[in-house]
């Protein structure tokens, strides 16, 4: 059960994570002279979405 | 003066990368041996009757070949020891620090312990963490014991059967139950606050110690690089470590605290930085001086977040608590549901920051052991050479390709405990001028 809820953690940061890369990346496009605000909010943001995959992947490995 | 600094500390970095490769021959093999020499898995249940009928039946077979189980393997290596294993039957013994209330203080070497072989005031070692017999009928001083065994119990729990491992001291043919190692992470890896208080220099406080010298002594020469060539070009290590004060002032201090506060902030920020990136990197070398879990201790990450905690607590401004406690420009409604939510945000912030820091440490860690295992697991302990080449090719390629991930890891998490920290801090010290005059 554990590893089944750590893989749908996993599922979940993932599209989150990569839903923030693929606007980034559009946001950088559009306005390349801002690449260093964006890439830190990016890592910002992509640090609080795989923070909450974490608890979840926390939770699965204690319930083995 | 210098030279001599420069020339001990080369020497020192060759002597640890050639008993690297030592212990990375060794060091399998070892485990791999020990594991099948002091573990024996007994899945028979329950039905264990008399203590001294098992003992006999258990005790005396410590040689016989036991299964290998990854799991038990990779959860030993990342977590705490009390004595540093740094090659093949080499262990560094750490000073233990233990205090029980019903017996007082106990202190000395862990190699007073034999590795498993000597109980001392009713403490044992097991895996290389100090245990304590819980049974107050076990003699004190310095005892003999014939080994500790593990044995695989159903434990009822909430009406469900749980499969759990215990661990026995045996003693003339006796076997006595271990409590479990005494830490304050809440019990995760196999732990919790036991019968006893273990105040122990371990393997993660010693590794602490390292990085803490080591950046004691980079900042210090850094410190006097700055005064030096005060008004000129840095030299040496100071140019290299330039790039990381002005990255920290530029990229997160600046942007997130705000120009007029960051000055007080930055010591504080760099250090978590940097501490954090010593003890992620120290992490990451496989031998000796480092390889220990440190940032993959929650009881560190505790201690890390709650210094960012109160720090911004501590720093908070008027508006700071205010949009905590009586929000301002929104119904009153909202802000009886909202007050609770903001109360409750102040402690998740850094609870985040704990369990980000630790599980992203963790994971790496785990998952290089599991490649390692491989190895063993495809050479089924030791029988099939075959099967371990090919554990050892595909564990060696693939933990190559994760220590590089690693890499990236140990700085980035580094990089966003402490750009977390700082945009944390600079909601405390932010200063509205607007909003009193009717919101929006």
């Amino acid at each position: 059960m554990g590893a089944i809820g750590a893989g749908i953690a996993a599922l979940g940061a993932g599209v989150g994570i990569g839903l923030i890369g693929s606007r980034a990346m559009e946001a950088i496009a559009r306005q390349p002279e801002a690449v260093g605000d964006i890439r830190n909010n990016m890592i910002l943001t992509a640090a609080l979405v795989e923070g909450a995959a974490l608890f979840a992947i926390v939770v699965g490995l204690l319930a083995g | 003066m210098k030279v001599d600094l420069k020339k001990l500390s080369i020497l020192v970095f060759a002597l640890f990368f050639s008993s690297g490769m030592l212990s990375a021959q060794g060091h399998g093999q070892e485990h791999s041996s020990g594991d099948a020499s002091h573990e024996e898995q007994d899945s028979h249940g329950p039905e264990a009757g008399h203590d001294s009928d098992l003992a006999h039946s258990y005790c005396g077979g410590h040689e016989e070949d036991g299964e290998y189980n990854p799991v038990n393997t990779v959860m030993d290596h990342i977590a705490d020891a009390n004595e540093f294993h740094v090659w093949k039957g080499v262990h560094l013994p750490l000073p233990v620090i233990l205090y029980a209330p019903d017996h007082g203080w106990t202190t000395g070497l862990s190699s007073m312990f034999d590795h498993g072989h000597k109980a001392v005031d009713g403490y044992v070692l097991n895996h290389g963490r100090v245990n304590r017999v819980a049974d107050p009928f076990f003699p004190k001083g310095e005892v003999h014991i014939d080994g500790i065994l593990r044995r695989t119990e159903t434990v009822e729990k909430d009406g469900k059967a749980e499969e759990k491992d215990v661990y026995y001291a045996c003693l003339e043919g006796e076997l006595y139950k271990l409590d479990k190692p005494s830490t304050v992470d809440g019990g995760f890896l196999g732990g919790g606050i036991t019968s006893f208080y273990d105040f122990s220099i371990t393997k993660n406080v010693f590794g602490m110690i390292i990085a803490s010298l080591l950046l004691i002594w980079l900042f210090t020469s850094v410190a006097r690089g700055y005064k030096k060539n005060e008004g000129k070009a840095p030299s040496g290590v100071q140019s290299f470590m330039e790039v990381f004060f002005v990255f920290i002032r530029d990229e997160v201090t600046k942007p997130m605290i705000g120009e007029k506060h960051y000055e007080r902030f930055q010591p504080f920020i760099m250090t978590l930085f940097f501490f954090i990136m010593f003890i992620n990197l120290l992490g990451l070398v496989p031998f000796f001086p480092g390889g220990a879990n440190i940032t993959g201790n929650l009881a560190v990450t505790l201690t890390l977040a709650v210094f960012t905690f109160i720090v911004t607590n501590i720093n908070g401004k008027k508006d700071y608590w205010e949009h905590i406690f009586w929000m301002p420009g929104i119904p009153a409604w909202v802000k009886i549901i909202l007050t609770p939510v903001e109360v409750l945000s102040l402690f998740i912030k850094p609870f985040s920051l704990m369990i980000r820091l630790f599980a992203n440490i963790s994971a790496g860690h785990i998952i290089i052991l599991s490649l390692i295992g491989l190895v063993f697991l495809f050479g089924n302990n030791g029988q099939n050479v075959g099967g371990a080449a090919g554990g050892a090719i595909i564990g060696g390629l693939f933990t190559a390709f994760m220590n590089l991930i690693e890499l990236l890891v140990a700085l980035l998490q580094a990089f966003i405990f402490a750009i977390l920290s700082a945009s944390y801090i600079g909601a405390a010290v932010e200063e509205h001028e607007h909003h009193h005059e009717g919101a929006h």
